[in-house]
C-alpha cells in the first residue's frame, strides 16, 4: 500500500475514460485548479493533465520502404527530393532524417546559408500529400540485379512509412545569449552580438516532461500525440540524463530527459510536422507531441501544478563557450522571467526569444484532451519506467 | 509629425537626376534613406522614411516625385506575413531591428505591425518556416 490520500490505476482512468467520465484539463489550466483545490482534492476530481510542445526537433526522421522495382533492386544509395536517405539496411528501407541537407544546398559557403530545403522538409512534403522524386542506386546483386530506379511517389502509395525519433521532447533547454563581438547564427536562432537577445526553446508548465519530472508516468509504451497522430515512447532519448540538478520541486535545472519515439507517418499531418530552415545552421523539422499525464496520486498531481515562475534553466554563451564544449551558467532564469519579454542579466535588459511556439504548445494540450474526453486516446500502460 | 516609409522606383533615365534632395529644399521634408541601390544610367530603387509637420506638405513632395516619373509604392505591403506558414515560434523577433515583428503576451502570438516594418527583408531569411514573404500590394505577386 502506499501512503498517498488519492490512489488510481491506469486502468481505473482509461475505464473512466471510455465512458466518457473522465475529468481531462491541460498543464496551465490544472495550476489553478490546484492552487483553489490542493494537491489531494485536485487530485480526486482530475483524471488526466494534457501537456504539449512544438519546437524543432533535430534527432527526428522516417523508416520509409519506397516500394521494389522490377527487376529487383537493393538500394545502397536513396534520395527523396534530391536529399539523400540512408540506405544501409535491408532491400528497399531507407531512413531520411530530418537535419539531412539538400545534395545540391550551396551550406555555409556563402554564411549564414539559408538551407531552404532538407530531410524535414521532405517529411513534411511526405505528410503534406505531395509528390516526392524518388532516386536510388546500387551495386546489383544475383538475386537484385537493378542498379538504378527513379520514381515519383506519395505517402499513400509508399508501403510502410513510420517516424522514428531517437531524441525527442527534451526536459528542459539551455537559454543562449552571445558574448562575442559578432552575431552568430546557431540551432538556437540568429544571436547579437554583446548579449543582446536571450533565446530560448521550452514549452515551459505545457512541457511533457517537465510535468513529471521524474517520468513516473511515462515509459516504454507510452501513448502520445505525435505530428497529429497517436505514437509511442519506445525509450528514453539520446542524451538522457536523470542523476541532474533538481529545484526543491523536483524538476531538472539543466537540459536532462528526452525521449525517444515512434508513429505511423501515414497518419501524420503538415500541421504539425514543419520542415525548418535554420539560417546559417541547416534544416531540421519541428516536431508538434504532446503526452497526456494520468493523476494516480496527489504526488503526480502536484508535479502536473508547476507553474513557469518555478521552472528555471541556465544562461548560457553560445558565442564562446557553447563551441568549445564549456556548459558555464551566467545565471538562472524562470520560464516566467522569459516569457515576459525580457530578463535581467548583469544589469543589462535583454530581449528574450522563444523558439518553441506556445501557441502551437496550447493547441496540442486541447487536442489530447478533447480526444481524451471523446474516448478516442486511451492512456497507454508503461512496460517498463526509466526512474 | 506625419511620418511614412515609402519605396521609390527610379527608371534608368532618371536616376542621374538630383530628385530626393528637392524633398527639403522645396517642401520642407525630412528625409532619412533605409535602403538604396542606385547607379547612374540603371534602374534603382530607395527605400526612405519621409517626415513633414502636415499631411498635405508630405503629399505635395510625394506628386512631386510622381511628376518626375518616379513610381512610388507603399513598403506596408511589401513583406507579407502568411498566417498559414506561420507556427508563431518567435525566432523572427530576434533580428527585426523595428520591433514590427513582436510578440504578443500572454497569448505568445507573433505579431506583424507593417506600420513599423523598414523592409529590410531580414526576417525572410531568418523565418524557419518561411512565412514572410516580399510581395506587391496589388496582387501578391513575389516581387
Amino acid at each position: 500500500m502506499t501512503d498517498f490520500k488519492v490512489n488510481k490505476t491506469i486502468e481505473q482512468i482509461n475505464k473512466k475514460i471510455a465512458s466518457g467520465d473522465a475529468v481531462v484539463v491541460t498543464a496551465e489550466e490544472i495550476i489553478d485548479i490546484a492552487g483553489k483545490l490542493g494537491v489531494v482534492e485536485a487530485a480526486k476530481k482530475v483524471d488526466v493533465v494534457t501537456t504539449g510542445t512544438f519546437a524543432p526537433m533535430c534527432s527526428s526522421g522516417a523508416f520509409i520502404n519506397i516500394g521494389q522495382s522490377r527487376p529487383s533492386v537493393r538500394t545502397t544509395k536513396t534520395w527523396l527530393n534530391n536529399v539523400q536517405a540512408y540506405s544501409g539496411i535491408a532491400a528497399v528501407d531507407c531512413y531520411i532524417g530530418a537535419t539531412q541537407t539538400c545534395d545540391d544546398d550551396p551550406l555555409n559557403k556563402r554564411h549564414p546559408g539559408e538551407f531552404n530545403y532538407g530531410g524535414g522538409h521532405v517529411i513534411q512534403d511526405l505528410v503534406a500529400g505531395k509528390q516526392i522524386h524518388v532516386r536510388a542506386e546500387s551495386y546489383g546483386t544475383d538475386c537484385y540485379p537493378n542498379r538504378k530506379i527513379e520514381k515519383m511517389v506519395t505517402l499513400k502509395e509508399l508501403p510502410n512509412a513510420m517516424m522514428v525519433n531517437p531524441r525527442n521532447c527534451y526536459q528542459n533547454y539551455n537559454c543562449a545569449i552571445n558574448k562575442s563581438d559578432k552575431i552568430i547564427y546557431t540551432y538556437m536562432g540568429t544571436l547579437k552580438p554583446g548579449m543582446r537577445n536571450a533565446n530560448y526553446c521550452s514549452a515551459g508548465e505545457l512541457s511533457p516532461l517537465l510535468n513529471d519530472p521524474y517520468l513516473k508516468t511515462i515509459g516504454v509504451g507510452t501513448r502520445i500525440f505525435l505530428g497529429g497522430a497517436q505514437g509511442y515512447v519506445t525509450w528514453t532519448g539520446t542524451q538522457h540524463k536523470k542523476d541532474v540538478e533538481r529545484g526543491l520541486n523536483g524538476v531538472p535545472l539543466t537540459p536532462s530527459g528526452t525521449l525517444s519515439v515512434i508513429g505511423d507517418l501515414k497518419q501524420m499531418s503538415p500541421e504539425w510536422l514543419v520542415g525548418q530552415s535554420i539560417r546559417g545552421y541547416g534544416v531540421s523539422l519541428s516536431v508538434g507531441l504532446g503526452i497526456p499525464i494520468p493523476i494516480l496520486n496527489e504526488e503526480i498531481l502536484k508535479y502536473t501544478s508547476v507553474s513557469d515562475d518555478q521552472l528555471f534553466t541556465q544562461i548560457i554563451d553560445y558565442g564562446y563557450d557553447y563551441p568549445e564544449g564549456n556548459s558555464k551558467s551566467y545565471g538562472q532564469v524562470s520560464y516566467a522571467e522569459l516569457k515576459s519579454g525580457f530578463i535581467m542579466l548583469k544589469g543589462k535588459k535583454i530581449q528574450t526569444v522563444p523558439l518553441s511556439s506556445m501557441v502551437k504548445a496550447r493547441k496540442i494540450a486541447d487536442i489530447l484532451k478533447k480526444s481524451i474526453q471523446q474516448s478516442k486516446f486511451f492512456i497507454g500502460q508503461p512496460q517498463q519506467t526509466f526512474y | 509629425m506625419y511620418s511614412k516609409i515609402l519605396i521609390l522606383n527610379f527608371p534608368a533615365e532618371i536616376t542621374q537626376k538630383a530628385l530626393v534632395c528637392q524633398l527639403t529644399k522645396k517642401f520642407d521634408l525630412l528625409f532619412n534613406i533605409l535602403r538604396a541601390n542606385i547607379s547612374n544610367k540603371k534602374e534603382g530603387y530607395m527605400v526612405i522614411e519621409i517626415s513633414s509637420a502636415s499631411k498635405a506638405a508630405f503629399n505635395k513632395g510625394v506628386t512631386f516625385l510622381k511628376d518626375q516619373g518616379v513610381t512610388v509604392s507603399s513598403p506596408e505591403h511589401q513583406i507579407f506575413k502568411n498566417e498559414e506558414i506561420c507556427t508563431h515560434c518567435g525566432a523572427c523577433t530576434a533580428i527585426c531591428p523595428t520591433e514590427a515583428l513582436y510578440i504578443k503576451r500572454p497569448e505568445m502570438e507573433v505579431i506583424f505591425d507593417k506600420d513599423k516594418c523598414t523592409v529590410c527583408e531580414l526576417c525572410i531569411v531568418t523565418c524557419p518556416t518561411r512565412a514572410m514573404g516580399l510581395f506587391t500590394s496589388d496582387s501578391q505577386k513575389v516581387i
